[in-house]
């Protein structure tokens, strides 16, 4: 079962960084690292070069385009696999929704997660983050975002055969994702450290369930 | 409902023609036996592995063919021999490396053909497995599934068109339509 599991990883990741081609694009890992820093190079227009009030709300804007930069590769997770049939010769083959769920939150975690983070450099830089809130930052989106992963891969597959599935995504992702919000952007205030205790709390609950509801979802759409 | 009173018994070897018309259910009789569909009521049993060919052909198509098959050698335990033999029993050895974007209808059919090959189930289920194929490849097509047979596999083909095998047994859906009125 686990050298399944490697074996929809690696098509999975291959399909992420470009090389798959088909309906996933290529490089379409780079859509939401573009995304975040367009949002993070944007937000000092619109308030001023003001470097003490950048600095209050930098990290606030940070967690704000982090979740919204977990939208955009939402539609091209499931549906794709779905219309090509894939989804159908792994169930013939005994692999379990689940477990191509998990299999597609762990890959979509690899492609998001890390270079987010990366990008979450740039982004303070910026914003005028100073180093310790730069640490706090990254700590924060290191367990964000496989939580953030796990719910688009569940959103990907309840929205999957509907018509206006994109634009659904975002708006059912984004309350569900409220709680990490707050948590990681309150990690932020002075203080607020134990923001992060709550953060890897909630992150971890999103992260068990998801899969699973991701895999009643692909099933269900099947039938 | 589509179908009711339909009963089926193959023995490894054997092969049996689905015949109907266009969405008399041949499609989902073969979703059903493959696990993919509930059955409103009856049971499927069988024992061994199964390999599904719709119309859908499951490979990557950015990448060129060999590879593409190389995702279910992988899932399916089959070493890069297996995939090359598969290649060019469906006569695409000469295409491994082509991306099957550019593949034509009867090349995709035949690469889908080198999927289920490579998955060396004991059970194929094959819809309209000769759509699209010319001549030379319904008799390419026809060899493998005799050598399927040979080694004990069985055959479950759907298909509205004559296949290139003689079938132990012919199902005809119309025989267990649903009446209208009923």
């Amino acid at each position: 079962m686990s050298g399944a599991l490697m074996a929809l990883i690696r098509r999975e990741l291959m399909l992420a960084f470009g090389l798959g081609g088909g309906a996933r694009g290529s490089s379409g890992f780079m859509m939401p690292v573009i995304f975040f820093l367009a949002v993070a190079t944007i937000y000092p227009f619109a308030v001023g070069p003001d470097a003490q009030l950048l600095g209050r709300t930098g990290g606030g804007v940070i967690w704000v385009a982090a979740l919204l930069a977990s939208i955009l590769p939402i539609d091209r997770l499931v549906q794709a696999d779905i219309d090509q049939g894939f989804i159908d010769q792994y169930v013939v083959r005994g692999l379990s929704e689940e477990l191509i769920a998990l299999a597609k939150t762990i890959a979509h975690w690899l492609s998001f997660g890390p270079p987010l983070m990366l990008a979450a450099i740039i982004a303070a830089g910026l914003l005028g983050l100073d180093a310790e809130q730069l640490l706090t930052v990254e700590i924060g989106l290191a367990l964000a975002t496989p939580a953030l992963a796990a719910l688009g891969v569940m959103i990907a597959a309840l929205t999957a055969n509907l018509r206006q599935g994109a634009a659904l995504g975002g708006l059912l992702l984004l309350p569900l994702a409220v709680p990490l919000l707050i948590f990681g952007a309150g990690s932020l205030l002075p203080g607020g450290q134990n923001g992060l205790l709550l953060l890897a709390a909630a992150s971890l609950l999103l992260t068990a369930i998801c899969p699973i509801a991701a895999g009643a979802a692909i099933r269900a759409g099947r039938e | 409902m589509l179908f009711r009173g339909l009963s089926l018994d193959l023995a490894p070897g054997q092969a049996c023609h689905v015949t109907g018309s266009n969405g008399m259910g041949k499609s989902s009789l073969l979703r059903v036996i493959a696990g993919l569909l509930p059955a409103y009521a009856g049971t499927v049993s069988l024992s061994g592995r199964i390999a599904l060919a719709d119309e859908r052909m499951a490979l990557d198509t950015g990448q060129p063919l060999a590879r593409a098959l190389a995702h279910w050698a992988r899932l399916d335990g089959a070493d890069e021999a297996e995939i090359a033999a598969a290649l060019s029993t469906v006569d695409l050895a000469h295409l491994a490396e082509v991306p099957v974007r550019f593949f034509s209808t009867g090349q995709r059919k035949r690469a889908l053909l080198a999927r289920v090959i490579i998955s060396k189930a004991t059970i194929w289920l094959l819809d309209e497995p000769a759509n699209g194929l010319d001549t030379a490849s319904i008799a390419r097509l026809g060899e493998a599934i005799a050598a399927h047979r040979a080694g004990g596999g069985l055959v479950l083909a759907a298909s509205h068109q004559p296949l290139p095998m003689e079938p132990t047994q012919v199902l005809s859906l119309v025989d267990f339509l649903v009446a209208e009125d009923a």
